[in-house]
């Protein structure tokens, strides 16, 4: 029963899709432009609620933004031109995706680093391991002179 | 050698967990401002009805140093902040400019300065963030330092209170009138 109900839970959570906050009065007439002011909101951070998308925020601030990049687009603006235009006053952080450059370079690359660097421990910790189990035939698993002679008197004094 | 493989992974955690423990201390609210030492950004809004100026535009202030504060009557922190602009202008210390933010009521802003006394040289009606944006303002109040030469020189966000305005504000205004020759 209760593996039916999280599962109900479970599907109904990812068939929600976010609502669009971009309200009628805001679009477009020009379905070209309004699909370019579309593309270019989702790549723009509401600066209130920081998780979402100018198109997703139900936000004052992420409907100016909305309103001011469907003027420049009209205006004759190039999708880049208004993204740097908002990035010009709100920094790279204004972004969804953090943008590729000097400053952003331990962000795109740390993961892989770290990866490697455990894919590297898990070798050495593996070659490190089978070297020893194959030295260990040797050394460990035969007795010197001292304690074979130990044992012996062991296994002597045992006798009944 | 062997020893190190043992240190490494409290090494990453300290490394890690550093990151983490500053990452704590910072506000995610406060955000990294552009503006600083750029040019006040164009604009040119018009005036609040009912006060006899002429609007507010990025000519205004470009001869002496003041401060320009981004205000609404919806806005609860500004009026926190209000009784302290009240004392700057009573006292006379810094001119304030002021940007009336997204008023949908365009009596709303009038009201507010009638009800709680106005300390600002011109204001300008912003409804639609056009000055608010060019100035990368993320919420009311926020409140900026323009020195003589019309250039931004500090972002303050959030109410201005007697200690901010002791220990950061008045010290940097008192330093950009200097280094301008008074």
């Amino acid at each position: 029963m209760i593996y039916r109900v999280l599962a109900i839970a479970l599907i109904s959570i990812t068939m929600m899709s976010p609502a669009h906050a971009v309200n009628p009065d805001e679009i477009l007439e020009d379905p070209a432009l309004e699909a370019r002011a579309r593309v270019v909101g989702k790549e723009l951070r509401c600066l209130v609620c920081q998780n979402q998308s100018i198109d997703d925020s139900d936000a004052d601030l992420a409907r100016d933004l909305r309103v001011l990049v469907r003027e420049r687009i009209t205006q004759g603006d190039s999708n880049e031109e208004v993204i740097d235009y908002v990035v010009s006053r709100y920094g790279d952080f204004v972004l969804l995706n953090p943008p590729f450059k000097l400053k952003t370079y331990a962000l795109w690359f740390g993961p892989w680093v770290i990866l490697m660097f455990g894919i590297g421990v898990i070798w050495l910790f593996y070659r490190r391991r089978h070297a020893s189990v194959s030295e260990g035939n040797v050394t460990v698993n035969s007795l010197n002179e001292k304690e074979a002679t130990r044992l012996k008197k062991l296994m002597e004094e045992d006798k009944p | 050698m062997k020893r190190l493989i043992f240190i490494l992974p409290l090494l990453g955690f300290l490394l890690i967990g550093g990151y983490l423990a500053v990452g704590l201390t910072l506000d995610p609210q406060r955000l990294p401002s552009l503006i600083e030492g750029k040019p006040v950004p164009e604009f040119d809004l018009p005036p609040l009805a009912g006060r006899d100026d002429v609007g507010f535009s990025s000519d205004d202030l470009k001869s002496e140093v003041s401060m320009v504060n981004v205000f609404g009557s919806w806005c609860v922190a500004c009026r926190v902040e209000h009784p302290f602009l009240m004392k700057i202008k009573k006292n006379d210390w810094v001119p304030i400019y002021g940007i009336d933010w997204r008023e949908t009521d365009r009596e709303a802003g009038p009201a507010w300065l009638r009800r709680f006394g106005d300390p600002y040289t011109l204001v300008g009606d912003d409804p639609k963030s056009k000055a608010a944006i060019a100035f990368g303002v993320t919420g009311a109040p926020e409140t900026f330092i323009v020195d003589k030469a019309g250039i931004v020189r500090y972002k303050f966000v959030g109410p201005i209170t007697e200690q901010s305005w002791d220990e950061t504000l008045k010290p940097l205004i008192d330093q950009l009138r200097q280094g301008s020759g008074g």
